[in-house]
């Protein structure tokens, strides 16, 4: 067909004329980008990579300070040192784990997806025995992670890094995942009182800022509870991240029940099923399933959030990536530090809001 | 008898919520008071007294960015207040900014060169992906490493950029500015009533007018004819480098720039993305019936496509006011002076007053949010749907 065409381009050349030339301004714009693109794609890729020191600085001499540093040795010349996350490594994954114990963080690392993937994917063989590994997960990670019985009990202080923010960022979810139902269907009860408190709850955790939560937490917990409850700062820290992520879930749980219609209730009655029959089994499943993608974008939000408790005082991966940045040895290394964290959310973050896209195209296409 | 009652309780909605309505709330109270017991005990134990008196103590502590005067010396309410402006002035800056980066990068990303749209992509994804903190520190990182005073970078001969901040010359008015300034504003009151007359003029004779430019040129050209007539009542202090420091001028320090950088490059990303789906929702179809009626291409931005398009935007973008205004209690990871950096956390510090200095913190907080959702409701009420809805 496209042969008795008499004019026919090549399809790459007619796609640059349609969308990079398809008029003179275009073209300036586009000569305009591709310089800028050059130019900070240079810029970046020397900084990171062509200029950059791992190990070894460019004299073959091992680095173990920053003194070693091609970057100090000629000033301005230089790119990265990434030697200090190199040497740092093991504090940006684990924080102050002890060496010999981590192998128990590699293993909750390595079950963690397993616990996960039966809540991303709805189609997966023997999905409930994952939901069920899902709900065990937070007590079986929390074992494996402080120890008891056999194993040598590690002090949450001794946590750090990674390993803090993926803690609070998946106990912070999981735990607030039921207290967000609860919310949601509370908020839309027709019981006055319950209303009330649902409502109030709600507008006040997203009417403060999360650190607020957290100086809260930190300071006031204590004096409510009784003398022998301590909590120690991280589970302070997890009750706050926890109510918070409840009254933002709770609300992306809302609309997928306001979006549900009345008449899929009055059904369910007219059968004779009771509240909770009928909320179980024929609304949550259905406003569960489109409040999915909202549920994500807040858990992205939560996950970016955690990064907060290092104000007050816990050494998340920016918390840790700021010690190292204050320690004398390595000082003036921000950017390398900086980035290397930037990436690290990056790539989690990217990774949930693909996988929000993924999910909106899939209802999209499920219910039309 | 009994068993009817349980009967009752049990099958009987209006009963059986009542029941479990008032167990809710004997357990609320139960659990308030049982803690409000706990609390009294270990401040008494603590010997932390309760009551707001505090607020007329002297902080004790200086705070470096402030727009009203406050010294060491001052009280701890005055250091609310201090805070207080500098969160507002922070928000207020931080949602004008993120505004006009976010639309401007929502255009561009509906442009229809295939590069230009990518570029805005990728800032759109790495901004708001990485933790809004972490950009914070990283801005501020940036700033702290510009040149010393001593090198200072000099913009125009007038602005001076250094790692202590950007320093430029603060207006002195003399006498007779203020006329200047109420010219403004009168030429400014004048427009509004000259817009709704030329366009009832236009309703009814069908000339149109050219309102946009008469009333731009009112608005520039009025105080400029005035600021001539009262003999330029306008000088400027420059900084002048003295010793160690600059004396004179105005400042503007990297923390505050820091936060502002910060806020407004992670908001704007996500302001981009409303401002591109409220643009789409507008269908195709309005825009070709409006050109087929031989409207020019501005006015069908401006009459068909921006007002259906704001309707889509408002609400989402009430949300990221909100949550700007929020993060900028961020502040506190690099030093700037807010509310919960001086008042939440250095006064609590010193006062150990936690509970109502935080309950008051939260409270500006909630007031804040709420009178934002407020005026954005009433701004959104004015551009929805009339009629028949």
């Amino acid at each position: 067909m496209s042969s008795s065409i008499p004019f026919t381009h090549n399809k790459y050349y007619s796609w640059c004329r349609n969308n990079l030339f398809s008029s003179w301004i275009n073209g300036i714009i586009t000569i305009l980008s591709i310089y800028f693109i050059y130019e900070v794609s240079s810029f970046f890729l020397n900084w990171t990579i062509f200029e950059a020191d791992f190990v070894n600085n460019f004299r073959g001499e091992k680095i173990t300070d920053r003194t070693f540093c091609s970057k100090n040795i000629e000033p301005g010349q230089h790119g990265a040192c990434w030697a200090i996350i190199i040497v740092r490594f093991h504090q940006f994954i684990y924080g102050f784990y002890p060496v010999e114990e981590a192998w128990r963080v590699n293993l909750v690392y390595g079950l963690l997806p397993f616990a996960l993937v039966g809540i991303f994917f709805d189609n997966l063989p023997f999905r409930k025995y994952f939901i069920y590994f899902t709900f065990l997960f937070p007590f079986i990670g929390y074992f494996l992670l402080y120890g008891g019985a056999g194993l040598d009990v590690v002090g949450t202080s001794k946590w750090g890094g990674l390993l803090v923010t993926l803690f609070l960022g998946v106990t912070g979810i999981l735990l607030a995942f039921p207290l967000s139902i609860i919310l949601a269907l509370g908020r839309r009860s027709k019981m006055p009182v319950i209303k009330t408190i649902c409502v109030i709850f709600i507008e006040f955790i997203r009417g403060v800022p999360l650190i607020t939560l957290l100086f809260t937490a930190n300071v006031m917990l204590p004096l409510f509870l009784p003398e022998g409850v301590r909590p120690d700062n991280l589970l302070r820290a997890l009750v706050a991240v926890t109510l918070f992520q409840s009254a933002y879930m709770a609300e992306a749980i809302r609309g997928g029940l306001q979006a549900i219609p009345k008449g899929q209730l009055e059904a369910a009655q007219s059968l004779g099923l009771t509240y909770w029959q009928s909320t179980r089994k024929i609304i949550l499943p259905q406003a569960l399933k489109i409040s999915i993608p909202p549920i994500v974008n807040t858990c992205i939000g939560l996950f970016k959030d955690t990064s907060l408790v290092l104000i007050i005082g816990l050494f998340d991966l920016l918390g840790v990536g700021r010690a190292a940045v204050a320690d004398i040895d390595w000082a003036k290394l921000h950017y390398e530090v900086y980035v290397f964290i930037s990436l690290v959310f990056f790539i989690f973050c990217f990774g949930m809001s693909r996988y929000s896209l993924y999910l909106e195209k899939k209802l999209k296409t499920d219910n039309s | 008898m009994s068993d009817s009652f349980l009967r009752k309780l049990i099958f009987d909605e209006k009963i059986r919520s009542l029941v479990v309505q008032t167990l809710i709330i004997g357990i609320f109270a139960l659990i308030i008071y049982l803690v409000t017991q706990q609390t009294a005990y270990n401040l008494e134990k603590r010997g932390i007294g309760t009551g707001f008196g505090f607020l007329n103590m002297s902080a004790g502590y200086d705070i470096s960015i402030r727009l009203i005067p406050y010294t060491s010396e001052s009280t701890h309410f005055r250091a609310y207040l201090v805070g207080l402006i500098n969160t507002l002035m922070i928000s207020i800056c931080g949602c004008f900014l993120a505004t006009i980066l976010g639309f401007l990068v929502g255009i561009i990303r509906l442009s229809s060169n295939w590069l230009f749209r990518n570029i805005a992509y990728v800032y759109v994804e790495f901004t708001r992906n990485v933790p809004v903190l972490l950009q914070i520190i990283l801005y501020y990182t940036i700033l702290l490493y510009l040149p010393k005073i001593k090198q200072a970078l000099i913009l125009f001969d007038t602005f001076y950029i250094t790692n202590r901040g950007i320093y430029s010359p603060s207006p002195i008015f003399k006498d007779g500015f203020s006329v200047v300034a109420w010219s403004l504003v009168i030429a400014i009151i004048f427009t509004i009533f000259l817009k709704k007359y030329l366009k009832k003029k236009q309703d009814q004779t069908g000339k149109q007018y050219p309102i946009f430019y008469i009333n731009s040129a009112l608005i520039i050209f009025t105080p400029i004819i005035f600021y001539y007539i009262m003999g330029m009542p306008l000088d400027f202090d420059h900084p002048i480098l003295k010793g160690f420091n600059f004396k004179g001028g105005m400042v503007v320090r990297p923390e505050f720039m820091g936060m502002l950088l910060g806020l407004s490059i992670y908001t704007a990303a996500f302001i981009s993305e409303t401002v591109r789906s409220g643009i789409i929702s507008v269908s195709k179809g309005q825009r070709e019936a409006s050109q087929a009626l031989g409207l020019k291409n501005n006015l069908v931005l401006r009459l068909i496509v921006i007002p259906q398009a704001l309707r889509v935007i408002i609400p989402p973008l009430t949300s990221q006011y909100l949550n700007l205004t929020k993060n900028s209690s961020l502040g506190i990871a690099i030093g700037y002076a807010d509310l919960v950096h001086g008042f939440g956390g250095i006064s609590l510090n010193q006062t150990g007053k936690a509970i109502e200095i935080m309950s008051m913190v939260m409270i500006t907080y909630l007031t804040i949010s709420l009178t934002i959702s407020l005026f954005m409701n009433i701004y959104n009420k004015a551009v929805q749907f009339k009629g028949n809805a």
